[in-house]
């Protein structure tokens, strides 16, 4: 775990470096730093407490952070993925109190106590939880960054489908939902796959939920 | 994004209270919106009241019949309700039809009804935007407006209202109910709740300063067949071009309202008296005095035949039952 995060953040600051470099050249002049511009609120900072993956963290974060940078700069469990940033590509999702969520749109701070799992909480390489295992056998992902989310909330559909939640492509709400091919995808809109990988998806899920796709 | 301080409210009166109180807060409920154009610094409060603690999260039938949906009921648990699917599926299918799983299990039932246009340039804070910034200009106005209103719009504005759910509610005849600072109650028709851009297109609705909605109220089930019919770019997740929502009866008669082309969802009363007469009819009833623009012209026709399709549908439910 410790060479892990060490790896992590090694990676992160040669990329960050990189960036900085290169609006030096091209921004000489900018003042980046908010703190000095007149006028610029101070920032507030708040203790934010929460269970992730089972375990009890206690944090002191600016009330700006997201759950999404909460768990990766703050935790170091970098397996949820920073897309978009807007709610529009689902890599970021995670499953809060046993539904999912995009965790780039929610404030840790609203997260107070809540049960938190993320693609490391599901499965570990050699334990994979039974998704994990069917988006490998069905190449359910080809570059991997969207993969996280996509398992995260492929696990909860199956639940949402068991829970009778309602979907768009019903021709009768007042039916149970059942896992069908048309229904998951459905259900996965909120999750893009820029290489693609949709139908392997559709029938990763329809092995774990125990359907033909 | 710029710094706010953030608190949690114990009760609706405190949370409003708060809110009247401190210059430049905001209240704070799912955060979907909210916290996506506070990235972009379009909203930039200088407080967050966060609501989720208020126990405005239960449905409950009103003494009339109906339903009372609290403020912070989830898109998702709303959808769900036996009750809601039974006598008000069209609240249902605009729900479902409307963001991903992951927005609409977060997103509340206010912030729904409150969230923001989706104007590109009101989403680009480089171009001027007089709902953004009052005075500035209207770049949608000669610019790329293909999804941008065709009715009730300004020289000033011509943003659409982008949600489902409120134009089902709409066709339900829903009441929101709201608190103030001084716990007064007010119970505002939701057809009079979104506001015409009018002059001031930086005010989305007639919310005073501080008010909290705390539920919607559901009028008794009106029966009839209930359709929402929501024409887009792509099969799901995407805001509507033009959407319908209807709630039919056997004879044919029925209501609806239309969503995607207006400030508000765009219902008509003599529109509806209109339908024995056709869809071609009902729909020039309802457009009256429309001002499409080059790019969205097509609206136009894409109302009237989405209305044709949802009588289509309504038919072959009556026949088949």
């Amino acid at each position: 775990m410790n060479s892990t995060a060490e790896f992590e953040i090694s990676r992160r600051g040669v990329l960050a470096g990189g960036v900085a470099s290169a609006a030096a050249t091209t921004l000489p002049t900018v003042a980046a730093d908010a703190r000095t511009v007149p006028g610029a609120r101070k920032p507030a900072t708040m203790p934010v407490s929460f269970e992730v993956n089972g375990k009890r963290v206690d944090l002191s974060l600016d009330t700006r952070t997201t759950l999404l940078d909460a768990l990766r700069e703050h935790l170091h469990l970098t397996g949820t993925k920073k897309g978009c940033d807007h709610g529009q590509c689902g890599a970021c999702t995670v499953i809060v109190n046993g539904t999912r969520i995009n965790s780039c749109l929610s404030l840790a701070a609203q997260h107070q106590g809540d049960t938190i799992i993320t693609i490391e909480g599901l499965g570990a390489p050699d334990k994979l939880h039974p998704m994990q295992a069917a988006f490998v056998k069905h190449d359910g992902y080809q570059c991997g960054y969207c993969t996280p989310g996509q398992i995260c909330s492929a696990v909860a559909v199956l639940d949402e489908i068991k829970a009778g939640v309602p979907s768009h492509v019903q021709a009768d709400i007042r039916t149970r939902p059942q896992a069908t091919n048309i229904e998951m995808r459905e259900r996965m809109s909120g999750n893009i796959c820029r290489c693609g990988a949709y139908s392997n998806i559709a029938e990763a899920m329809a092995e774990v939920a125990g359907a033909k796709a | 994004m710029k710094s706010f301080t953030y608190s949690r409210a114990k009760s609706p009166t405190e949370a409003a209270a708060e809110v009247a109180r401190m210059p430049g807060a905001k209240f704070l409920a799912g955060g979907t919106n909210l916290l996506d154009l506070m990235k972009l610094e379009i909203e930039t409060p200088t407080h967050l009241v966060d609501v989720q603690d208020l126990k405005l999260d239960r449905i409950e039938p009103t003494s009339d019949g109906g339903l009372r949906i609290g403020a912070l009921v989830t898109n998702t648990h709303l959808a769900s309700d036996e009750r809601v699917r039974r006598d008000y599926g069209v609240l249902t299918r605009a729900i479902v039809a409307g963001a991903s799983g992951q927005l609409r299990n977060k997103a509340s039932t206010a912030g729904n009804l409150l969230q923001r246009t989706r104007c590109p340039y009101f989403y680009d804070p480089n171009m001027p935007c007089n709902k953004r910034n009052p005075g500035s200009g209207c770049s949608a106005i000669g610019g790329v407006s293909r999804t941008l209103g065709i009715i009730g719009t300004s020289d000033a504005c011509i943003a659409t209202y982008p949600g489902d759910m409120a134009v089902a509610m709409r066709v339900l005849d829903a009441t929101v109910e709201t608190v103030n600072s001084q716990g007064t109650t007010r119970a505002i028709p939701i057809a009079d709740f979104h506001r015409l851009w009018g002059d001031h297109p930086e005010k989305d609705t007639n919310l005073q300063p501080g008010e909290l909605i705390t539920a919607v109220t559901l009028p008794r089930p009106l029966g009839g067949t209930h359709l929402y019919h929501k024409v887009r770019d792509r099969a799901s997740y995407a805001y509507a071009l033009v959407s319908v929502a209807a709630v039919i009866q056997r004879d044919g008669t029925g209501r609806f309202a239309v969503g995607g082309i207006a400030p508000k969802p765009w219902r008509v009363a003599a529109a509806e008296q209109a339908l024995p007469q056709g869809t071609k009819a009902a729909a020039a009833v309802l457009l009256a005095g429309a001002r499409p623009t080059e790019d969205n012209r097509f609206k136009m026709t894409l109302v009237e035949r989405t209305l044709a399709s949802v009588m289509a549908d309504a038919k072959d439910t009556r026949n088949a039952a």
